[in-house]
């Protein structure tokens, strides 16, 4: 897709404007952490489930050349094939191989960011082949030609008035006075028409997620039963997945299992979870012919040397952007990239370079609770953090910002001189707040006060107020538990 | 291989052993064994784990009724199917357990076997095993179980026997280990389809069935459904 995540400061603005999106967020992320707080509390072992995970995963990432190695074996053993693809423009490009190979004109696809990240459709289109997502939100965003803005809830942002509208389009040989209020009617229109699909298509791609090394078998997990039409009905199936979801065991697989679907949509487990194994057996009534899986790097083995590591363990589950504050209140869209939310924030200027994505680390108030929840424990602030080093380093950054940060850099390195700098300036402050105690617009920092009013200052500092021993202070810190 | 691929995967894992600063292994890499953390919920006796599965399937809207033993299986079926007014039109896998059960003694159930091609309204399996610690049923693909009549039906019903029960996945994993190599696809299913992508608001069958009714039969001597050549294996051990 169009990565417009250098354009972040301008999507937020439209999306804070947008009045149908606002409507849209308020709904879902109370839903999402309420379920999955109750899923939690009904599972004692998830934190210790939490802690294994995480140990899997750095284990694995620290061999990860070998899991990968015999997963292809596995692989190759039940009869099917591996392609490892270093760029997206080779995974696409073995993508269509395999589809001219069948001569198919349409491909049924099951929900993958991967395929995203490599912008997939538009691919597949320009190259004469119709791909038909198959995710009840993949297909209406599809419809609407929208991206994704939510890894796991795709139409998070489109209410069912506008769904309504979108189907009534795309659907012209359905009766145009059919009701069309109801989420019941929606979704068995689409059932209807992607059903048809589902039968007729040549080849299904799904994603993973995980890939399991001791058998060659590509997990995938949904609630509506996509996946399986996708990879069962086809003649070819191909798994698209990037390097890290590979884990050793079957049993590593089911650890991580219990904590993805728990921290995603806070179900115990979620309604179809498939492990699939090569191509059709001899003996077997059905499933395809051909089975085979691209492994996709675009970076990746770069990432596992460096300060990001980290984020390879992540399980895609978007418990990160079901609490973020950010994320509630500007949606997934205005991230510009495929990955929106922290996880997004961390991965896209990871990917595609400091440079094109800088906005996206700076915006967060590094208030920690994606790390709180994440299920693979990875430190999303610190992540961020090394991001916004990374680009002050680089020099990269607005000069303005660089020049307040110098300054106030110059000053903090010496302390008697802040203290007095500090206290003049909470002095002004006060001052200008006058009896509102607030200030309505204030000099180098307009764009700052122009959304909101600037909370003056109450005129002397903390570090004056503690040194007189003032009463608030006291009250709070009594002297017997400073420290001297 | 082709070529193209072999030099793409040698750049691939050269870059990777690059970044992990060293070469390719010599060995299989060291893992210190750690137990699987199985759940309490997930052990625990036979009548206990039965008892959760129930709860934990009825849990995810799947619906369940218990008989007493296989001769029961047809009445219930009729029952289930007339009561949601469903078609008594039923595909079933060409499984020789399922093939026991008296289905002559309800003549208004029309019952034809093999996978399904899309068109079948009722579809009747058997499962691999129950997994108590969700409520999840475990199928697999074979000879005698299409995996098309687990997604492509509407309605789903499973006949299950109540020692099929097992406490945590690994002990399904574990019966599927001991049969040899994987077969081509495992369902992990707990409850029937479900989507949330209109406005969060849940609505059963998607893509998949609407309804997954589960017949528990409580009747261990006659064998389990759907195992297809997976036996000797202690479910609780």
């Amino acid at each position: 897709m169009q990565n417009s995540s250098s354009e972040f400061e301008k999507n937020v603005s439209i999306a804070l404007a947008d009045k149908t999106l606002q409507k849209a967020l308020s709904k879902f992320q109370d839903g999402f952490s309420v379920r999955r707080t109750q899923a939690i509390e009904r599972l004692p072992e998830f934190d210790a489930l939490r802690d294994r995970s995480k140990r899997i995963k750095e284990h694995t990432l620290k061999y990860l050349d070998y899991y990968l190695e015999q997963f292809e074996r596995g692989v190759v053993a039940s009869g099917g094939h591996v392609h490892w693809a270093v760029t997206p423009e080779d995974a696409r490009q073995k993508i269509l191989e395999i589809c001219r190979g069948v001569g198919t004109t349409s491909v049924t696809k099951g929900k993958s960011m991967i395929a995203e990240e490599i912008a997939l459709n538009p691919y597949l289109e320009k190259n004469g082949i119709e791909p038909i997502e198959t995710d009840l939100g993949e297909y209406i965003i599809q419809l609407r030609d929208e991206p994704p803005s939510h890894i796991i809830a795709p139409a998070i942002h489109v209410l069912k008035e506008q769904v309504a509208a979108t189907f009534r389009k795309a659907h012209s040989n359905f009766d145009p006075s059919r009701p069309l209020e109801k989420a019941r009617a929606l979704v068995d229109e689409a059932k209807e028409v992607l059903r048809a699909k589902f039968l007729a298509a040549d080849v299904g791609i799904t994603g993973a997620n995980f890939l399991v090394a001791e058998t060659g078998s590509a997990v995938i997990v949904t609630n509506e039963g996509n996946c399986d039409l996708t990879q069962t009905l086809p003649r070819v199936h191909i798994v698209l997945a990037s390097l890290e979801k590979v884990v050793p065991t079957l049993e590593d697989a089911t650890t991580l299992l219990r904590v993805l679907a728990r921290s995603a949509t806070g179900q115990e487990f979620s309604t179809y979870t498939t492990f699939a194994t090569g191509p059709k057996r001899s003996s077997d009534m059905d499933g395809p012919d051909e089975f085979h899986v691209v492994l996709l790097d675009n970076g990746r083995s770069s990432i596992l040397g460096g300060n990001f590591r980290e984020i390879l363990s992540c399980i895609r589950c978007g418990a990160c952007m079901n609490h973020c504050p950010v994320y509630g209140a500007v949606g997934g869209h205005a991230y510009g990239g495929v990955y929106p939310g922290p996880l997004g924030a961390v991965l896209t200027p990871a990917l595609d370079g400091i440079a094109s994505a800088s906005a996206l680390p700076n915006a967060s108030t590094l208030c920690g609770r994606c790390e709180e929840v994440c299920p693979m424990r990875i430190p999303l602030p610190k992540l961020l953090r090394h991001h916004r080093e990374q680009e002050f380093s680089r020099q990269l950054g607005s000069t303005r910002s660089r020049l307040s940060l110098s300054i106030w850099a110059f000053f903090a390195k010496r302390p008697r001189l802040y203290g007095v700098v500090a206290a003049i300036s909470t002095h002004l402050l006060y001052m200008a707040g006058g009896k509102r105690g607030h200030i309505k617009r204030l000099l180098f920092a307009s764009s700052w006060t122009g959304g909101r009013d600037f909370p003056a200052s109450q005129g002397r500092t903390f570090q004056s107020l503690w040194a007189s021993g003032d009463s608030l202070i006291s009250k709070a810190w009594p002297t017997s538990q400073r420290r001297q | 291989m082709e070529n193209g691929d072999n030099i793409q995967r040698q750049t691939i894992l050269s870059q990777l052993q690059a970044s992990l600063r060293r070469g390719p292994l010599e060995s299989p890499p060291p893992r210190t064994f750690e137990p699987t953390i199985v759940p309490a919920r997930a052990r625990g006796e036979a009548l206990l784990l039965v008892r959760r599965f129930v709860q934990e399937a009825e849990g995810a809207a799947a619906t369940i009724s218990r008989v007493a033993s296989i001769e029961d299986v047809p009445d219930e079926v009729a029952r289930y199917l007339i009561a949601g007014n469903l078609p008594t039109v039923l595909r079933m896998a060409p499984d020789f357990r399922l093939a026991r059960i008296p289905w002559a003694r309800r003549p208004t159930l029309t019952i034809t076997t093999g996978a399904s091609d899309g068109s079948d309204e009722v579809g009747l399996t058997g499962a691999l095993a129950g997994v108590a610690e969700t409520g999840t049923l475990v199928f697999h693909s074979g000879a005698e179980s299409p995996t098309t009549l687990n997604f492509l039906p509407a309605t789903h019903i499973v006949v299950l026997n109540t020692d099929q029960i097992v406490g945590p996945y690994e002990q399904a994993i574990a019966l599927l280990r001991a049969a040899g190599p994987l077969p081509r696809t495992i369902n992990f299913i707990t409850g029937p389809s479900r989507t949330a992508d209109i406005e969060q608001q849940l609505e059963l069958g998607a893509h998949g069935p609407r309804r997954l009714h589960i017949v528990l039969v409580d009747d261990p001597s006659i064998g389990s459904f759907g195992e297809h050549g997976v036996v000797n294996v202690s479910r609780y051990g």
